[in-house]
């Protein structure tokens, strides 16, 4: 009895801990304007839709929703395309260099960004492709294909051998093999990989504030941190764009929830 | 034998155009350019190489070594607290009961918030009228609402409560995975020996979940060394650059004043910080588990 209120206690704090804070954004994003500023701050508010409104209306919402879309959607398909090539041959062909091409994978993804982002940005210049779709999801796809590798050659190393050898008898060539018989084989693992690495590309903010300086095809990080006011910061518009950015990932959080753990898992613990 | 190693190469051969041309290439060009002067604002210069002249400049740059102190200061204090917090939440997921399916999934959420989402969160929690922080210190007492984020001191701590609440569930969920490979016969074995519970954790948990402990240490410790986001979207590096970390020191050297070959020296000087703290946990990280090896 002692140890089952005990576990109840500390379980009720942990949930306050990681939801109270955003719970808080989330009804503010839901307040009407006199409410917003209401000194002291309303905890419960009248549930209006209103800056959610005028976060589309007015500051573009529904664009930068789209450019993240966009964007985080093409840099995981390519990423999760030449990953699973690249794992693929990790996990088959005895090749001397393997692990240090996985150690070189690693530390590259330990890299602080401004180590490389200077010439990342000259690059993308140079090549006419500052604030360009292709321009910001080609470095995406440089920047997870390490997680990408990593996670998808620890599920490839786990489908058997036989098996794709028996279809290797059978006239397939290797890359039918790898597509017909591996990736079906491996498909939990390259759903996990396609999670982590699409919910990195939605995230990253450095990298987007750099390459898009142009509203037009700005992501959402950008957009929610430069937020523009007039006078005052628009706190509700920004409350309710946040929310919009975050229930998505929060959906795909719970409902790949033990995919993503073993990823994580995967990604870290193998090291 | 050979027609297959050309096939893994051509296999490999994507990864290695995009990881070469967009990672590889800029460390070396960062190295290269980080001995010569290049100035955007004034492009009639062009390149110059100086030598050291920028490292030396950035040793007797005193923002620069208030940026390397500061940002030193946010990783000791946040990387402990992390790991602390990570461990109980990981102890108590790993008990069973009902409910922990739930714990697991609410556990996730920081984690799925992107950065600059939780960095306004909490820049709206600490607003000095409209902020739950003064909510919950003084109520309805509006007197006494003040501005945490304008007080130096105050505003570093904000940015690392709010690099601590979104980042705990990574070594939490580390820990758990580490937790679960403990297998309950040793348990059992101690609880026989008459241990208590206290010395069951620090003699069984504890040595077992220390590989997790590290790698949670190393990589929670590289990402913070790379804190940008945060400082951007609460500060902008300020009151009186009390929360100018060295990322975001060399993105406004590089970025807003175009100076190239400066910002590439504080660009390598964050890459060896964190390729030294990596190299070193790697070594810890191989003589642990060597130790653990031949027990």
């Amino acid at each position: 009895m002692k140890r089952w209120l005990a576990l109840l206690l500390f379980s009720f704090g942990i949930g306050l801990y990681c939801l109270l804070p955003f719970l808080w954004f989330v009804l503010t994003s839901l307040k009407s304007p006199a409410e917003l500023t209401a000194i002291p701050p309303k905890l419960i508010p009248a549930f209006q839709w209103g800056f959610y409104l005028s976060a589309l209306e007015k500051h573009g919402l529904l664009r930068y929703v789209g450019n993240s879309a966009i964007v985080a959607g093409l840099a995981t398909f390519v990423s999760i395309v030449i990953g699973s090539l690249a794992a693929y041959a990790m996990a088959r062909f005895q090749l001397a260099w393997t692990r240090f091409y996985l150690l070189l994978l690693l530390a590259i993804s330990m890299f602080p960004q401004i180590a490389i982002a200077g010439p990342v940005w000259t690059i993308l210049n140079r090549l006419d492709s500052l604030n360009t779709y292709h321009g910001l999801v080609a470095a995406y796809i440089a920047l997870t294909l390490p997680l990408a590798i990593w996670i998808l050659t620890t599920f490839f190393r786990e489908v058997p051998r036989e098996i794709e050898e028996a279809a290797l008898i059978d006239g397939c060539s290797r890359l039918q093999a790898l597509r017909k018989v591996v990736l079906p084989i491996a498909a939990p693992g390259i759903l996990t990989a396609a999670l982590l690495v699409f919910i990195y590309c939605w995230n990253e903010f450095f990298f987007a504030l750099i390459i898009m300086t142009d509203p037009q095809v700005q992501t959402l990080p950008v957009g929610i941190a430069l937020f523009p006011g007039e006078y005052t910061m628009p706190w509700g518009e920004i409350a309710a764009a946040s929310t919009l950015a975050t229930l998505p990932l929060i959906a795909l959080t719970l409902i790949f929830q033990r995919g993503i753990v073993r990823g994580l898992a995967a990604g870290a613990v193998k090291g | 034998m050979k027609s297959s190693y050309r096939l893994a190469l051509l296999f490999l051969l994507p990864s290695f155009a995009f990881v070469g041309l967009f990672t590889l290439f800029p460390i070396f060009e960062s190295f290269r350019l980080s001995f010569y002067r290049m100035i955007l604002t004034l492009p009639w210069l062009g390149q110059k190489f100086v030598g050291w002249e920028n490292y030396t400049d950035l040793w007797t740059d005193p923002v620069a070594m208030q940026a390397l102190t500061t940002t030193l200061i946010f990783v000791a204090v946040t990387i402990p607290l992390e790991l602390l917090f990570g461990l109980g939440m990981a102890l108590v997921m790993n008990e069973v009961f009902r409910g922990r399916g739930l714990l697991r999934a609410v556990v996730l959420i920081p984690w799925a918030i992107p950065t600059v989402v939780s960095s306004q969160m909490w820049r709206f929690i600490f607003n000095d009228r409209y902020g739950l922080f003064n909510f919950v210190l003084f109520g309805d007492d509006t007197a006494r609402y003040f501005a945490p984020m304008a007080d130096p001191q105050l505003a570093l701590i904000a940015i690392m409560v709010a690099e601590v609440w979104k980042t705990t569930p990574f070594p939490a969920l580390i820990i758990l995975a580490g937790l679960q490979t403990i297998p309950d016969e040793l348990y059992e074995a101690a609880g026989i020996d008459g241990a208590t519970a206290w010395q069951k954790f620090r003699h069984v948990t504890l040595p077992l979940i220390s590989p997790a402990l590290l790698l949670a240490l190393l990589f929670r410790t590289i990402d913070a060394l790379r804190v940008f986001d945060l400082v951007f979207v609460m500060t902008q590096g300020g009151p009186a650059d009390a929360t100018n970390v060295l990322q975001f020191y060399g993105y406004k050297k590089t970025f807003a004043e175009g100076m190239v070959g400066y910002g590439s020296a504080i660009a390598v000087g964050v890459f060896v910080l964190s390729l030294t703290v990596a190299l070193i946990y790697l070594r810890v990280l191989r003589a642990s588990q060597l130790r653990g090896a031949t027990q």
